[in-house]
């Protein structure tokens, strides 16, 4: 069974894995970083998007002997504690209906404001236009990238609402 | 204390306490059966169980209070909304409140649908006597404390104050309020029937709506930091020590059972660990006379690769051999839609309400318009697909996952297994998604029998091409509609309905126009087939409004009357009515009419832009809906949907919103693009790259407006969806010049030119 390194969040990771698995599965299964989703696995959905060098990518159409000295990404090594600015404007304007797609439109998000950080209503529905939400929160997902970007995010409070010690 | 609704009930027979040996005080209670006397409350948070209660809080000694639900999030928000609710009239600020979801232990669990749309509305009055008597048992706490009486105290944000000006916080109390609650209990016990009853008349005063100060706010999502962050949430991220990963090869079309199979191929793929067949025990429950509506599984044999992780599990089952044998029927499309539309046009039907004489009124008509609605099958497509972790081990049944009818689900497997229910431990993940789909236990049976047979902790996952050819769709339907016209009047309505598997149930033939026209009928048929139908978001009313409201425009440019004058007048002839079947009102329909028109600027029509008016009813809430259309590129598009609501009480308005927002666009996306075919049993799509869901840039955007009144809650998860496909057909009349009989749209709008 081939051994990989990969470096993943700012560390390298080593696991086994065949060579033609997809990183989402290596992710999720081998890596316990389950951030990333399975929703279609033909790069339809995008609910699997990690970035490769910055690049948003799907994670179901690497395989993992792909990916040599590539700096890899996900939802979990965004940030340390959720206080990126495309997760905070996503938490300020509630966009999860179930949730499940949305760290793929996160990762994508970002990946997109990094290229762009002035982007306009257009560019931003094209930016998400191949991360399907069948919950269809395709308004609100507009509106969180969009103050993602807005100078006034910083000056929005932190809402409570989770807290789920037992 | 502010003037509080009073409400009479029973306190003692629905709610119990104990204390806890941690401190502060556990209180349980059971809103949809009261509470057996023999039960036991735990005094350790560890030992909590939720076959005797629905739910828990614990309030600690530093006043934090922590909601224990089992109640499983799909996406409705009530996760978050029906502890707002408790919060509400106990009086404690959000910010000391923690919602943990419970595990289920499911004997004698008594809620048989968990999640749906309709969990507000049947626990509203539960709820807020849950909340406002944990805030009396406080309250007399403090009251005995102090030496004066409860009605001498007040309560806000958690403080407990008397007249003299001295306050206590609910942690102070606590303690002494499970006591005391405790000793009230051994006096209850020793009370005489009839003294029982007297001290249950109790008066509980509940808020008034003007009082509350959580009801109505904007709370985020419960569950938000750990969505944002990818933390470990749904079913398919469920692990355990030791757990193997399971695909499933099952038949690829309806009506074929397994003959043989060859396992070669698979097992020589690294990481697999075995291949067998499963079937039997699903067989042998399906020979049971008992199954209920949940259990939906075919009777074949399946092959099972079980490997130690999922892209084996995947390589595995893409690498079986297998022959299928046609046991019965392949079936067509075309050849169903032929046949769907002779019964339409037949006379075998059930009627469901018939209200005067429509042959006698089609008789003396003016004029008698007729046409037919044709949807196709659609298949679910939850974003997480069908998933379920099973571990059956001699002492017990570990099962965890994404299922809305977890008490149908633990029943069957218990039944299938063989085994007692009190052995079978149920959790309940987030669902990525439900949408009807997960009423369905399948896939929690199919893990069940695959870890009975290997006596490992395994998970089932189905790809998405699994989830969409083993699917339990929504069936496909043809209405024909007629209608009478003399005099420029409606005097005959008479719609039939031709469904595959399955019809219209239950109050739906009262829905607006029943009792709006005098002569009125609905009759329905079913055309059998071995494609499994099911319920899908908003069942029968997801299409059925599309058919009757696109009609109902129609009828009104026949009469030459404004298409939503036309619904004003009809809804004259419901006001006051004594027929008690009539499920809609037809004064909040008015409103929600009216606001609908004055907030889309219906009345005041620009150029260019192209509106279609509807409203509608169904699952409680009354709905109008105006979509505008405008031509982009010589091709219609939606660009935005205007929404009048009135769903009573917004508990929540950021996540009302946001279904709202949700059940439009999915309406939209699926009156536009859902197209679901069969040839020779076989869908006609399996992926994303042949199905078309709405995406980012095709979605309009939504504008809501809430009827603002005091009345109880209604479901939202539904109700907005149905009318959203009628607003967009009628809006894409007026853009188009053409009416649009077929769902879905799009197919029809590529075919033609567009006349702007
Ligand atoms: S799972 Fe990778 S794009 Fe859908
Ligand atoms: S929030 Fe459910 S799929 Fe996007």
């Amino acid at each position: 069974m081939p051994k990989y390194k990969l470096k993943i969040n700012g560390s390298m990771q080593s696991f086994e894995a065949a060579e033609d698995t997809p990183l989402l599965w290596a992710l999720r299964d081998q890596l316990n970083l389950v951030g990333a989703k399975y929703g279609c696995g033909i790069g339809q959905c995008g609910a699997c998007t990690v970035h490769v060098n910055g690049i948003a990518t799907r994670s179901c159409q690497l395989k993992v002997s792909q990916l040599d000295n590539k700096e890899i990404t996900t939802i979990e090594g965004l940030s340390k504690d959720g206080s990126h600015p495309v997760q905070k404007a996503w938490k300020e304007v509630d966009v999860p209906q179930c949730g499940y797609c949305q760290a793929g439109q996160i990762m994508t998000a970002a990946a997109f404001l990094d290229q762009n950080s002035n982007p306009t209503e257009q560019e931003i529905k094209n930016a998400m236009h191949g991360n399907i939400c069948r919950c269809a929160a395709y308004n609100r997902i507009q509106k969180a990238v969009a103050l993602a970007v807005d100078p006034n995010l910083a000056n929005v409070v932190d809402r409570k609402s989770e807290n789920t010690q037992a | 204390m502010p003037t509080k609704i009073s409400s009479k009930f029973s306190r003692r027979s629905f709610l119990r306490t104990s204390s806890l040996a941690s401190g502060g005080m556990l209180i349980g209670f059971n809103f949809f059966s009261s509470c057996k006397d023999s039960v036991k409350m735990p005094d350790d948070i560890s030992k909590l169980n939720y076959n005797d209660f629905n739910a828990f809080i614990k309030i600690a000694n530093n006043g934090m209070v922590t909601i224990f639900s089992p109640n499983p999030e799909i996406g409705q928000g009530v996760k978050t909304s029906m502890p707002m609710i408790i919060a509400e009239e106990l009086d404690v600020p959000w910010e000391n409140v923690n919602v943990v979801q419970g595990v289920l232990d499911t004997s004698n669990y008594t809620r048989q649908v968990a999640g749906g749309s309709q969990s507000i509305r049947f626990g509203w009055d539960a709820l807020r006597q849950t909340g406002a008597s944990a805030r009396e048992i406080l309250v007399n706490a403090a009251a005995t404390r102090w030496g004066v009486k409860p009605s001498e105290c007040d309560v806000k944000n958690g403080v407990i104050s008397n007249a003299k000006g001295e306050t206590l916080g609910y942690g102070d109390v606590v303690n002494e309020a499970a006591i005391l609650e405790n000793e009230r209990a051994i006096q209850f016990a020793k009370l005489t029937k009839e003294e029982q009853s007297a001290e249950n008349e109790e008066v509980l005063r509940l808020k008034k709506p003007e009082e509350y100060t959580l009801i109505g706010k904007d709370i985020g999502n419960v569950d938000i930091d750990k969505i944002i962050t990818g933390k470990p949430l749904f079913g398919l991220d469920f692990k355990s020590e030791g757990m193997v990963y399971a695909c499933v090869l099952r038949p690829p079309a309806f009506g074929q059972i397994l003959e043989y199979y060859d396992e070669t191929a698979a097992k020589e793929v690294t990481d697999v660990i075995d291949v067998f067949k499963i079937g039997d025990k699903a067989k042998a429950m399906l020979a049971k006379e008992d199954v209920n509506w949940t259990v939906k599984l075919p009777e074949t044999d399946k092959i099972v690769v079980i490997a130690k992780n999922t892209w084996a599990a995947i390589k595995g089952k893409n690498a079986l051999k297998a022959k299928w044998k046609q046991v019965s029927k392949a079936e067509n499309s075309e050849e169903q839609d032929e046949k769907m539309l002779t019964l339409l046009n037949g006379n075998k039907f059930t009627n469901l309400r018939k209200d005067g004489d429509v042959v006698k009124a089609f008789k003396q008509a003016d004029k008698v318009i007729e046409r037919v609605f044709e949807s196709p099958f659609l298949p679910h497509n939850c974003m997480e697909p069908m998933n379920f972790y099973a571990n059956v081990t001699p002492e017990r049944i570990h099962l965890v996952g994404p299922v809305q009818t977890p008490a149908d689900a633990a029943a069957t497997v218990a039944s299938m297994l063989g085994r007692e229910m009190s052995e079978v431990h149920l959790e309940m993940t987030r669902m990525g998604g439900g949408f009807g789909r997960r009423l369905y236990g399948d896939f929690v049976y199919e893990a069940a029998e695959i870890s009975h047979t290997i006596k490992k902790p395994i998970k089932m996952i189905s790809s998405r091409e699994d989830d969409m050819t083993t699917g339990i769709y929504r069936p496909a339907i043809k209405y024909k509609i007629a209608a009478s016209i003399k005099d420029n009047t409606i005097t005959g309505y008479h719609l039939k309905e031709v469904a595959i598997g399955g019809n219209m149930y239950g109050l739906i033939p009262n829905f607006f126009p029943a009792g709006a026209i005098s002569n009125y009928q609905v009759d329905v048929a079913k055309l059998d087939s071995n494609i499994t139908v099911g319920a899908w978001r908003a069942p029968f009313t997801n299409f059925l409004a599309f058919a009757e409201q696109s009609f109902l425009d129609e009828l009104a440019e026949e009469i030459g009357k404004d298409a939503v004058q036309l619904r004003l007048d009809l809804l004259q002839k419901v006001k006051g009515t004594t027929d008690e079947r009539i499920q809609y009102s037809p004064e909040r329909m008015e409103e929600v009419i009216h606001l609908a028109v004055e907030k889309s600027g219906y009345r005041t029509p620009k150029e260019d832009v192209f509106q279609g008016f509807c409203a509608y009813y169904c699952h409680n809430t009354h709905v109008a809906e105006v979509a505008d259309v405008v031509i982009e590129s010589g091709m219609p598009v939606v660009k935005k949907v205007t929404v009048a609501v009135d769903c009573g009480i917004v508990v929540n308005p950021l996540g009302a919103l946001n279904q709202i927002e949700g059940g439009v666009i999915d309406g939209v996306g699926h009156a536009m693009y859902g197209d679901f075919k069969f040839k020779e049993g076989k869908p006609s799509s399996n992926n994303y790259n042949t199905y078309r869901l709405i995406r980012n840039g095709e979605a309009p955007k939504v504008e809501t407006h809430f009827v603002k009144n005091t009345k109880r809650p209604t479901g939202l998860g539904e109700p907005t969806l149905p009318p959203a496909g009628a607003a967009v057909a009628i809006a894409l009349k007026k853009a188009t010049g053409k009416r649009f009989y077929k769902q879905p749209f799009s197919t029809n709008l590529a075919s033609q030119s567009i006349i702007g």
